[in-house]
């Protein structure tokens, strides 16, 4: 699979006509079941076509009910073990179960400012027409590596 | 109107820049442009329309899409932009461009400061040289906060969010009334007046039945590499886990060659080597944990199998080796028997405790791990499935299915305008420079930094060929050269209109077709699937994976070709290639996966016509042509560059010249014995 999603906590979205799962699949795999006829359950999201999923994990990360999980490719890995995120605004946790039983729990920071809250161009420079044919970006906070002239040997 | 399936309705909309992906380089460019954009209506008055469209979310699409746990291209102040174009060179076997690479590395670092100021968590050292992870609140990269170094190049990043924040601030950037997304562009639209110039791009929503036609002035095509070409490794569920991602589908290269783009080193792959089966990043692992590589009896194959590099000279003699060598390296051991290859994991950890605290040992633990989980989850379900503890077990490696990609190792794309201020040559001076098509440009630039050789049309990240190494930072800082020339050439080119070459009637029926195919025939068989009318486009992704996997080098033959199996190979591409125009798509999802084969054909048709002109094996580890098997620099060392021909449906390909830039000597040892 890859993904898949449990009736139990799946709630569509509740009825909006995408669901968050839908929005964020980099490869259009999430779709909702609208009438049950595809699943048999009726405003649920399901991954149709599960043997093109890269197991990314955006639809499990962003589930508002956290009812997306993966089981792992079943033509290349052994049953019973998982690996299960919880993301939230600055973190995110993994819970890691083997197939033996063994457990292991990590916590990662994933950003350092809040979310929504970058201020792309305060502060920053204004272009110029006069530098748009000359080497650099509008930005000037020192990353620009302007290099030794020396090694250039057909200049 | 709304649209109904088959009957979809038609936006038009006239631009004059549009961005076309969302990944690393159009964030890039969405975020450069506002600013030149602002100083063309300031200092000009000219108000530019710009657009950017996406197949997917930009908060999780392109390569970025899962996350990354490292920043592969980082300069920094300690190295100089040379000796980047140098290693870019060497891991490409020599031929590659230094002005793409060169300009790359002046200009990198001011993206990934960027990257940090937005958010992302960079790994620091202390003074002690502890590491720490990024939301430790040290000093930032560029008020001197010392990065993680795990090569050269690298600096590790706790980048699970890495792309969330970047699309964050082109969202903004742009405005998201500037952003459409789940549009899925097939076409780009030549100008009626002047074929050699890019007029505007057509497409379809993959979530309404909407079919939509652009034109612009200027088009930057960033649509990523090309996966799933060959037949992966695993063919059930798990053929969705292809170390590239598996939505990258050629579209960058196909689009650009049928608008009459020159590509460039075509014939180059990517096979990585990686933690069998979920592919899992090996970076860390060697140059961070100092881990080895090994055959079944736990022989160091790249010690074992040294003198194999003295067939390469001067390439193999290079303090480190290129990608390919260690690839070749390895697969002498798994084809005489010696397999599985393994990673080494218990001998690095275990070396490794024995200098740290316990303390210590738990963070380099959570580190190892958060290697696969920032970047790829799937090789942590492999592990736990398997019950594999790298303390404990080690685990295996395998060389994947070829990918093309421009942007990692390796440098397949399109051919584009390069600076001016670098020595690039601005004539072709070499014997067989009457090959080239009379119209195309001389020299490595044409004016506008990043356009390839269709005026208006421009290329970023895994677009660029013959340079490659820039990964996502990199590909940030393509896609920002890009829209500043973008800006330069609306400007310069205020009065032109771009017109069609072709109806907009005709391009959605175009669009369409295999929509319009499965209406008419769906009731002439009982089962939805078989049908003498039609081909699904899985099926006919199954056909070419069969034939790139047997014929052109891919795993099926320990990636070993020759002139016989590609001539067979070209045949059955061109039946493939007449088939797409049967495909059917029984919906909107369909539609989409349907174009995207028809891409993939296309740049591996591409592939294979390159592997085809090149009479070596410029490549080994990547793929052999056995009845070319050395590298010939005397008669090789040079682009191998094509054209095709959307009417005629046929590639013209051709050399051109290389020369060096920076000093490539400087790389390279006395032969190993």
């Amino acid at each position: 699979m890859p993904t898949y999603v449990r009736t139990d906590k799946c709630d569509g979205c509740k009825g909006q006509d995408k669901t968050a799962c839908m929005y964020i699949c980099p490869h259009d795999l999430m779709k909702l079941d609208k009438d049950g006829s595809e699943t048999g359950h009726a405003m649920k999201a399901f991954n149709q076509e599960p043997e093109q999923c890269w197991e990314c994990y955006s639809c499990v990360k962003i589930c508002p009910q956290n009812a997306i999980e993966v089981r792992h490719y079943a033509d290349i890995v052994p049953l019973g073990g998982s690996v299960q995120p919880l993301r939230g605004s600055d973190s995110i946790m993994w819970t890691i179960k083997f197939r033996n039983g063994t457990l292991k729990r990590f916590k990662f920071p994933i950003r350092t400012t809040p979310e929504g809250s970058i201020d792309c161009y305060g502060g920053k420079e204004t272009a110029k027409l006069e530098n748009i044919t000359k080497s650099g970006f509008f930005t000037a906070s020192g990353g620009y590596r302007a290099g030794n002239p020396a090694e250039l040997i057909r200049k | 109107m709304a649209g109904e399936f088959g009957n979809p309705e038609v936006v038009q909309e006239e631009v004059d820049i549009l961005f076309i992906g969302g990944g690393m380089a159009c964030c890039g460019a969405a975020y450069e442009v506002m600013r030149w954009a602002d100083a063309a209506k300031a200092e000009t008055g000219i108000d530019l329309k710009i657009k950017l469209v996406d197949k997917a979310a930009m908060d999780r699409s392109g390569a970025v899409a899962q996350g990354l746990s490292a920043i592969n291209t980082y300069i920094g102040t300690e190295q100089d932009p040379a000796d980047y174009a140098r290693m870019v060179s060497n891991d490409l076997m020599g031929i590659t461009r230094d002005d793409l690479s060169y300009d790359l590395g002046r200009h990198v670092d001011e993206s990934v400061h960027l990257f940090e100021e937005w958010g992302l968590p960079i790994w620091k050292t202390d003074e002690n040289g502890e590491r720490h992870d990024g939301s430790k609140g040290m000093p930032a990269l560029k008020d001197g906060g010392k990065p993680v170094r795990s090569g050269k190049w690298q600096i590790m990043i706790n980048g699970e969010s890495y792309k969330w924040i970047v699309a964050e601030a082109a969202k903004k950037a742009l405005g998201m009334d500037r952003i459409e997304e789940r549009i899925f562009i097939v076409k780009l639209v030549n100008d009626k007046n002047d074929p050699s110039r890019i007029a505007g791009a057509v497409g379809f929503s993959t979530r309404d039945h909407k079919v939509v036609v652009y034109k612009a002035k200027a088009i930057l095509l960033a649509a990523g590499g090309c996966v799933n070409l060959f037949r992966p490794r695993s063919v059930g569920e798990g053929q969705g886990r292809a170390w590239y991602p598996v939505w990258n589908a050629g579209s960058t290269y196909s689009m650009a060659a049928e608008a009459g783009a020159e590509l460039t080193m075509m014939e180059n792959r990517f096979v990585p080597a990686r933690f069998k089966d979920g592919y899992g990043p090996v970076g860390a692992w060697f140059l961070l944990f100092k881990a080895q590589a090994t055959n079944a009896i736990g022989e160091v194959y790249m010690v074992k199998n040294k003198e194999l590099l003295n067939d390469y000279p001067p390439y193999g003699q290079a303090a480190v080796p290129a990608s390919c060598l260690r690839n070749h390296l390895m697969l002498k051991e798994m084809r005489e028997g010696r397999g599985p290859i393994y990673m080494d994991t218990v001998t690095a950890l275990a070396k490794l405790r024995e200098t740290l605290s316990p303390r210590e040992v738990k963070h380099l633990e959570a580190e190892a791990w958060e290697d696969f989980l920032d970047m790829c989850v799937g090789q942590c379900g492999v592990w736990v499935g398997e019950n594999i503890e790298p303390e404990k077990k080690n685990s295996e490696l395998m060389p994947t299915e070829p990918y093309l990609l421009g942007s990692h190792s390796g440098c397949c794309g399109i051919w584009v305008s390069g600076p001016e201020d670098l020595g690039a040559p601005t004539s072709e001076e070499h014997a067989e420079a009457d090959k080239i098509p009379g119209y195309l440009p001389k020299g490595w630039n044409w004016g506008y930094r990043s356009m390839t050789t269709v005026k208006g049309l421009f290329t970023a990240g895994d677009g660029v060929g013959a340079s490659g190494h820039k990964f996502s930072s990199g590909s940030h800082a393509e896609g920002r050269m890009c829209a500043k020339a973008m800006v330069k050439y609306c400007i310069d080119n205020k009065d032109w209109k771009p017109e069609l070459d072709t109806s907009p009637e005709q391009l959605v029926a175009d669009i369409y077709q295999p929509v319009k195919t499965y209406l008419e025939f769906k009731d002439y068989t009982t089962a939805i699937d078989i049908n003498p009318h039609y081909i699904t486009p899985k099926m006919l992704q199954f056909r070419l994976q069969k034939i790139m996997d047997e014929y052109v080098a891919g795993v099926a033959t320990y990636y070993q070709t020759n002139a016989h199996m590609l001539a067979v190979a070209e045949e059955k591409l061109e039946m493939l290639k007449e088939d797409a125009m049967k495909m059917r798509a029984k919906d909107l999802h369909e539609l989409l996966r349907a174009w995207e084969n028809y891409h993939r054909i296309l740049t591996a048709e591409a592939h294979m016509k390159h592997i085809q002109f090149r009479e070596e094996s410029r490549y080994p580890g990547f793929y052999y042509r056995m009845d070319k098997n050395f590298v010939d620099e005397e008669n090789w060392h040079c682009f191998v560059n094509s054209v095709y021909d959307k009417n005629s449906k046929k590639w013209t390909v051709f050399k051109r010249a290389h020369v060096d830039l920076v000093d490539k000597s400087k790389l390279f040892k006395p032969a190993a014995h």
